[in-house]
Order: C-alpha cells, then sequence, then structure tokens
C-alpha cells in the first residue's frame, strides 16, 4: 500500500498513466472517474504542479509572467523570515496536536458510552464545527476584549488580558479557538473507533481484575492506533491551512508572532504583489504536508494512515 | 470492516438506539464504574463549548450603550433586534444568496462525481484505475489551499475572476478527494454476493451502480454532503481572493467587511455572526443524527 503513494508523489507519473491504461479489462468502468479526474486534474494536479512552475517566475497578480530562475527560492530561503514562519507554523502544528489529542480522545471515550444524556452533549460539542473560522475569529475577537469580554463578564481579572497584544498570548489564543473548534470533530472519530473495540475484550479485562486505567491503557489505547494515526494525519495537515482563522483573528501579529506560512504565503503574494517568491512559500507548504503524510504513514506500520484511511 | 458501518447505523433509526446497540458493543459503559475522569471533562467542555455562544447570542440583542456599560454576561436589560436590522440592511439576503449557489453548485457535482469515481474505484481494477486512486489519496495530504496562485491565474485565464462560478469550480476540485474515500469506504461494505445477483440478473454496470449501490450508500451520500456544505459555506480563502465586487461576496466573505466596518458596534457584528449561522444550524438540527453517526463511521474506518 505505501508503495503506491509514494509513486503518486510525483503527480505527473500518475497524470502520464492516464491516455495509455484506459483500455484494459476495466474500461466498461473507468470512464465512471472522468469528470472527477477533469476536476480534480484541472483545479487540484495543474495548479499543483503550477504552483512549482510558478515559483520561478516573476509575477505580480496583474501584468506578464516573466521567468525568474532561482532568484525567487535564493531570496526566500535566505529570508530571516522563512526560518520565523516554518517555526511559528511547526509550533501550531505540534501545539494543537498535543492540546487536541488527549482532550479528543477522553472526550471520545466518554461520548462512547451508549447513555442518553452523552449523546445529547455530542450533539452540543459540535456546534463550533457549524461557525466559519471567519465567524470564529470574529466572534472572538469580541470576546477576548479586555474591558467588555469574557473576563470583565465573568469577574476573573486574569481572563481580563491583552490577548491578542502579546506574542505568546496571542498563540495561546489561537490553539485554544483551533481546540474549541475542532476538538468535537477528532472526539467523534475516535467515539467511532471506541465502538469498535470488541466488548468481549472489556470483559475478558474484567475477569482478569484489570481496573479502569488499566483497561484504558493496555487496552483502549493500542487499540486506537489506526483511529489516532488518522486523526492526527488529519490535524497536523489541516494545521498548514489554518489561514482563515489566523487571517481574521491577528493578521499575523503581534510582530509575525502568528505568521504561519500559509499566511505568509497570502501576505506576500495578494499584499505584496510578489506572487513568484509567495509560490517559493507555497510549495514549501505542500512539500511539508506530503512529507508529514508519508511519515505518519510510516509510524501506523503496515501502510498507516493511507491505507487506514482506504478501509484496507 | 464490515462490522464497523453496522455500529453506527442503528444510530440513524432513532432515539432508542442507545439502549439497543448497548448490548453488542463497547463495554465502556457497562463495566458499572462511572468514568468520572471522562465525565467531568465532558461537563467542562460542554461549558466550555456554550459560554462563548451565550456570550454571542446575548450580546447581539444588545445596544450599542447596553454593550459598553452593563456586564457582558448578563442578558440584556432591553433587548433589541436593531441590531439584526442593520445586518439585513447591509444586503445579507443577497450574500445569503451567493452562499447557497455556490454551496449547492459545488457539493451536488462534487458528491455526483465522487459516487461515480468511488463505484468505479471499488468496482474496477486495473492499474488505471489504481492510479487515480492513489491521486486522490495523495490529495488528501496537499494542503489545497496551498495551490491558490495557481487556481487565481488560472481562473483569471478561464475569464472567471469575480464571478460565483469561479467558486464553485475549485471547490468541487478540492471537495473530490475526501468525498471519494468516504463513499469508496461505503461501496466496499455493500456484500459482493449482491453485485453478483444484479450481474446474473443481466444489469449492467451503470444500472448496478444507480438501483444497488446509491441506495444502500445513501446515508453515506446525505452525510458527505452535509459535511462538504459545511465546507463550502464556510470557505473563506477562495472568496477573498477569486472575487471583487461587493454584490458577489459569500457570506464569510461579507461577514468579514461588516466587521470591518462596523468593528465598534460589537452587538451588530455578533448578529452577523448568528444570522450567517442559522441556516446551517437548520441543517444540522435536521441532519445531526445522519452527520454524526455518518462521520464517525466514515473517518473510524
Amino acid at each position: 500500500m505505501s508503495a503506491v503513494s509514494v509513486g503518486s508523489v510525483t503527480p505527473s507519473r500518475t497524470g502520464q498513466i492516464t491516455p495509455s491504461r484506459t483500455g484494459r479489462k476495466t474500461g466498461s468502468l473507468a470512464w465512471l472517474v472522468v469528470p472527477a479526474l477533469v476536476m480534480f486534474v484541472g483545479f487540484g494536479i495543474i495548479p499543483l504542479i503550477g504552483v512549482v512552475v510558478l515559483s520561478f517566475t516573476n509575477w505580480d497578480g496583474i501584468g506578464a509572467i516573466t521567468p525568474a530562475g532561482f532568484a525567487n527560492w535564493g531570496s526566500v530561503l535566505t529570508d530571516p523570515a522563512l526560518p520565523h514562519a516554518l517555526w511559528v507554523t511547526f509550533l501550531v502544528m505540534f501545539l494543537s496536536w498535543a492540546v487536541q489529542t488527549p482532550l479528543s480522545i477522553l472526550l471520545g471515550v466518554f461520548i462512547s458510552g451508549h447513555q442518553k444524556y452523552r449523546a445529547a452533549l455530542a450533539v452540543l460539542y459540535f456546534l463550533p464545527l457549524l461557525l466559519s473560522s471567519a465567524a470564529i475569529a470574529i466572534a472572538y475577537k469580541a470576546l477576548l476584549d479586555p474591558n467588555f469580554g469574557l473576563g470583565a463578564g465573568l469577574g476573573l481579572p486574569f481572563l481580563s488580558q491583552n490577548w491578542l497584544g502579546r506574542p505568546a498570548l496571542a498563540m495561546g489564543v489561537v490553539i485554544f479557538i483551533v481546540s474549541w473548534q475542532f476538538i468535537p470533530f477528532h472526539s467523534l472519530i475516535y467515539q467511532g473507533g471506541v465502538r469498535q473495540i470488541p466488548k468481549s475484550m472489556y470483559e475478558a479485562a474484567e475477569i482478569d481484575g484489570a481496573g479502569r486505567v488499566r483497561q484504558f491503557f493496555s487496552m483502549t489505547l493500542p487499540q486506537l492506533k489506526n483511529t489516532i494515526i488518522t486523526s492526527s494525519t488529519l490535524m497536523i495537515v489541516g494545521s498548514l491551512t489554518f489561514f482563515d482563522l489566523i487571517f481574521v483573528l491577528t493578521g499575523g501579529g503581534p510582530s509575525d508572532a502568528t505568521r504561519v506560512l500559509a499566511l505568509d504565503m497570502y501576505l506576500r503574494g495578494f499584499r505584496g504583489s510578489l506572487m513568484g517568491p509567495a509560490s517559493v512559500i507555497a510549495t514549501i507548504l505542500v512539500i511539508i504536508g506530503l512529507v508529514l503524510a508519508l511519515i505518519l504513514q510510516r509510524l501506523g506500520g503496515r501502510g498507516g494512515a493511507t491505507s487506514q484511511l482506504e478501509g484496507a | 470492516m464490515a462490522g464497523s458501518t453496522t455500529t453506527a447505523r442503528p444510530a440513524k433509526t432513532g432515539g432508542s438506539r442507545a439502549s439497543r446497540s448497548a448490548d453488542d458493543r463497547s463495554a465502556i459503559s457497562s463495566s458499572g464504574r462511572p468514568n468520572f475522569l471522562g465525565g467531568a471533562f465532558g461537563w467542562l467542555w460542554l461549558a466550555i463549548i456554550l459560554i462563548p455562544i451565550y456570550w454571542i447570542v446575548i450580546t447581539s440583542f444588545k445596544s450599542a450603550s447596553g454593550y459598553f456599560s452593563g456586564n457582558a454576561m448578563a442578558p440584556p436589560t432591553s433587548p433589541t433586534l436593531a441590531n439584526y436590522k442593520l445586518v439585513l440592511d447591509s444586503g445579507f439576503a443577497g450574500y445569503f444568496l451567493n452562499s447557497v449557489i455556490v454551496t449547492v453548485g459545488a457539493v451536488v457535482p462534487a458528491v455526483l462525481f465522487s459516487f461515480m469515481a468511488a463505484f468505479a474505484i471499488i468496482r474496477g481494477g486495473g492499474r488505471f484505475l489504481k492510479g487515480v486512486n492513489a491521486m486522490f489519496l495523495m490529495g488528501l495530504a496537499i494542503p489545497l489551499q496551498a495551490t491558490i496562485i495557481p487556481v487565481f491565474l488560472i481562473v483569471i485565464k478561464l475569464h472567471l475572476y469575480d464571478s460565483l462560478l469561479a467558486l464553485i469550480l475549485p471547490s468541487i476540485a478540492f471537495a473530490l478527494p475526501l468525498t471519494i474515500l468516504i463513499l469508496g469506504n461505503f461501496i466496499r461494505d455493500v456484500p459482493n454476493e449482491l453485485f453478483e445477483s444484479m450481474r446474473l440478473d443481466g444489469s449492467s454496470e451503470w444500472g448496478t451502480m444507480w438501483r444497488l449501490a446509491f441506495p444502500l450508500t445513501k446515508p453515506a451520500i446525505v452525510t458527505v454532503s452535509i459535511y462538504q456544505a459545511l465546507q463550502v459555506w464556510n470557505s473563506f480563502l477562495l472568496p477573498l481572493v477569486l472575487t471583487q465586487s461587493p454584490d458577489l461576496r459569500v457570506l464569510p466573505l461579507a461577514l468579514f467587511s461588516f466587521q470591518g466596518q462596523y468593528s465598534v458596534n460589537i452587538p451588530a457584528v455578533l448578529a452577523s455572526v448568528l444570522l450567517t449561522t442559522v441556516p446551517i444550524l437548520i441543517l444540522y438540527i435536521v441532519g445531526r443524527r445522519q452527520l454524526l453517526s455518518g462521520l464517525t463511521a466514515g473517518f473510524s474506518k
């Protein structure tokens, strides 16, 4: 399984398969993928190749596109802003993963119980997922206002801080909001994973006298391994795209403390009219996404993430 | 693997599900000892979810002066609908319509194309379909937002810049990998004997797809449709980059410019946040069982 996706890292290779092999014995079915394939190649694969191509050009977003050789790569790779943006991106990735995973497992195990009130709680937990990241960011900006927001309302002085004005606090706020938004979704995935663990295993453990904590660590957790990998993959690749939330909430500030790569790409390209360097950043983002997905897949043993996702 | 969907499926049938499915799966709750840690955290998390939402709701009914003078957590002393009126007067009906057009226009083809592709990938074989499948799986690992600059270029070249179609086409493409994956998982669970008997009855693959696979995967189709509708409805980067005219704004973008314009009038900004959520909330209330159980089954395979 892993061989399949390793091969697919080079999009052009998969693309080449298209014309020559259509007529095999599956010819009668293969045409069914054509609409999806056309859309995905047109607005997924070609842009993916295009982002690499554009990284070697100069373009202001309006005028002509001119070749630039390695100039953009040279300037971006030597720009001290790049290591900073990379650091912020990985920090957001790691912190959001490290906060969300244990809490999602805890919550997922909790709502996997079949009591009715837990099902009702699960319905309420899901509410943040209905809001757009833009809406959440706008609401939290107001909520975190030191004078009129939550801290003042609850009479808790420690909640009345200049949350978005200080770098470390702003990072904390981003991680909190991401958790607020996505923990429900991941706990739902864990709920599904927990419910697949056969009851007989717990009965056997019960007879052997294993307590609840012991059961959790020696049975539930190992049984959830593939679910953990699926959920972590979604979290980690997803964290590369926290553009909307950060753009609306902090705009990357204060003093670039929350300027992740995706935001850096947008600001350079669409605000700074430097599409070439922005494409370099985008290419780096794609590479990070693919490398991380491959690593996570390896962690899963026998093909891990993708084959798990594939349902194989 | 077949067992994994049957776990979740009873959940769709309704209220009595808790007692019924408790028999066959998950002893977590039946071990007799309550899960104190989980319980405590479960209720704490409920508070963490609901307090901000409560605050958004009450504040949206406050007058500007009431917001600055009263306690932030107390309900408004004289509730007003003025904020909602201001939002509606700012053209939100048009933005709402734009969002509906983009969402329906993207989700219907995306799910239809995905269903056909997933059927072909699961039922067919051979290198071509394997290659296509691998390509879609790779799509899951790529942060598609990173392709926004070439998408912008393509949209300009197609003369679609600043149109709703410019939002619809990339949205379809972005929705495909996950939708194909989830629908494929469900089509794989259809027992092979059913396909065999369809074949013996002389049904074409096209007929089998619509008369057998489609009805049997309908719950999954509804689930992914709601999920993708949420994604498209809430999408922000595509409209930010690909449209320009105020009258082509979709709701998240309209929200953003509204809060730029009325940044001091927090109650009105929060009213706009709530108004844009109402349609999706109604969809969630109608389809929540389907969505929650379907997502559980779709992702935990």
